[in-house]
């Protein structure tokens, strides 16, 4: 017997039991086997349940389990690091009938997606306020500003960074305001805020290493002091180079 | 070339380490000296995981337990997750890292469960092959572990206990005596579990696992035992245990409790009954 026919059989609940699976009296042993199967196919439920929790809450928990279960046989995981299972899964929501009605859905999923990665994100130490208060301004712009490696960006014309909130335990309701999320993480737990007019585009352009004035030149209109203050509440700003 | 104890785990209770116990035990670890985590939840680049672990290990010795290695796998094994393993106990300096004698990746899928194995010379030279390879990489021992089975190969020419022997006497390796396990295969398998233990090499073992199990019903009413992890330790589990101390001497004992996970204190007095077998064990020994 093949572990190629194991593992075939193991994840689709309808395949045929492999051939020399037996009982201790050499009997077939298709209820041994479903244990195998069963932990399985609950292991990576529980997984998928523990990495989109408000994705979760969204469509009720029945029906994300019987979801789950064509997820997990569609996508597989691809290696033993659980914490960054379920890539797939936007793409597979956007693709989903049942769940056609739900267009933020998608989105919800990849916000999650990018909340658990900067829970798994590297430590850096931030910059005080007072570093950047204590620059005049023509230096501030031409700096460059190194951002925490836990920082996320995240694109949306849903208001997903508002449902994320409402949906966390004793989470605040804000205005279902939709637009572009960054993900920061002032100590160990992220969470998702909605950018001010530019900050998209401000924000990637630090990442590419721009001055700020060049980041700002690449995003017209961008309201410059409503990033900064959301970035360093965030505790995101870690370094400032001339 | 292998590194096999000067930063060995106490001859004492350890536990399986969960996120939401980290305050308690970090406040009253009772007769917890050391704990366990699985490899795999640390592998990230940062966050409150590795902060944790960085504060435990300055208290406790920490035991690496893979669970994703797949030592048993017919493909080669994931280098890439081999890299991580090296760069996890690189930094954590571990007392221990061990694996089990199981597959869980074929063909690039993850299944994330423990799969058997046919006992047969294939399986011997494949398994001999990848420990031979992740104790070169790790440049050190590590520790085996026997696994719970639910079902039979056809295949199989040798038992589970000779077949570990045979692995440990090839390679070098140590062997983690997981008890539940044991008794668990027995009834699955039908084996006496107390005969099992009279034949392990039991001065091979480094480490021995308790957990629970789940009772389950088999094909033709036979019986079956779940390795849940989700209750306190059966009784006819410390009753081998005290055997297998008897019989081999105290051992860095760990409690398993992954599902159902209890407040601190329930798994702690947990701990608190190995404790005490290892010291009547050890009185023994002394008097």
């Amino acid at each position: 017997m093949s572990q190629s026919a194991f593992a075939q059989a193991v994840l689709m609940p309808d395949a045929p039991l492999p051939p020399g699976l037996v009982d201790p009296q050499g009997r077939p042993a298709p209820r041994r086997f479903d244990v195998y199967r069963n932990t399985v196919a609950a292991s990576l439920v529980a997984a998928l349940e523990e990495g989109f929790p408000v994705v979760r809450q969204l469509v009720g928990a029945p029906f994300f389990a019987a979801m789950a279960l064509v997820v997990l046989r569609a996508h597989p995981p691809e290696g033993p690091v659980l914490s960054g299972y379920g890539a797939a899964f936007p793409t597979f929501l956007e693709q989903f009938p049942p769940v056609a009605h739900l267009g933020y859905l998608p989105d919800m999923a990849r916000l999650e997606l990018l909340v658990r990665d900067s829970y798994h994100a590297a430590d850096a130490v931030p910059l005080a306020a007072e570093a950047l208060a204590a620059l005049p301004v023509p230096a501030l712009l031409a700096s460059r500003i190194g951002l925490a490696p836990s920082l996320r960006l995240m694109p949306s014309r849903w208001p997903v960074q508002a449902i994320w909130c409402a949906h966390q335990a004793g989470g605040a309701e804000p205005p279902m305001q939709p637009g572009d999320v960054v993900v920061l993480r002032p100590e160990f737990d992220p969470r998702p805020h909605l950018l001010p007019a530019g900050g998209l585009a401000v924000i990637r352009g630090l990442h590419a290493g721009l001055t700020l004035e060049a980041a700002l030149d690449a995003a017209p209109g961008a309201d410059l002091t409503a990033v900064l203050t959301l970035l360093l509440r965030g505790r995101a700003i870690v370094e400032l180079r001339r | 070339m292998l590194d096999t104890g000067s930063r060995a785990l106490p001859a004492a209770p350890g536990v399986g380490y969960k996120p939401q116990h980290f305050a308690g035990i970090m406040a009253d670890p009772g007769p917890v000296r050391w704990l366990e985590v699985h490899a795999e939840n640390y592998m990230g680049a940062g966050g409150r995981p590795l902060a944790q672990l960085r504060a435990l290990a300055e208290r406790f010795a920490i035991s690496v337990h893979g669970v994703g290695l797949s030592i048993g796998g017919e493909g080669a094994l994931d280098t890439a997750h081999l890299a991580r393993l090296k760069a996890l106990c690189g930094w954590l300096r571990p007392a221990s890292f061990s694996e089990h004698l199981a597959w869980s990746t074929h063909d690039g899928v993850f299944l994330n469960d423990l799969l058997p194995l046919p006992y047969t010379q294939a399986t011997l030279a494949r398994v001999c092959d990848h420990i031979d390879q992740v104790q070169e990489v790790l440049g050190r021992q590590m520790l085996l572990e026997n696994p719970s089975t639910y079902l039979s190969f056809a295949q199989a020419t040798m038992e589970e206990v000779v077949f570990l022997r045979e692995v440990a006497q090839r390679t070098g390796c140590g062997l983690l005596l997981d008890v539940n396990n044991v008794f668990v295969s027995a009834v699955n398998q039908g084996f006496d579990p107390a005969a099992y233990l009279r034949r392990f090499p039991l001065e091979l073992v480094g480490e021995i696992h308790l957990g629970g199990h789940a009772e389950d019903a088999a094909d033709h009413g036979m019986p079956l035992l779940i390795d849940a992890h989700g209750t306190p330790v059966a009784d006819p589990v410390w009753a081998l245990y005290a055997q297998a101390v008897a019989q081999g001497g105290t051992r860095a004992t760990l409690i398993e409790w992954d599902n159902d996970v209890p407040d601190w204190p329930v798994l702690r007095a947990e701990a608190g009954r190995a404790a005490q077998v290892l010291a009547r064990a050890g009185a023994r020994v002394t008097a």
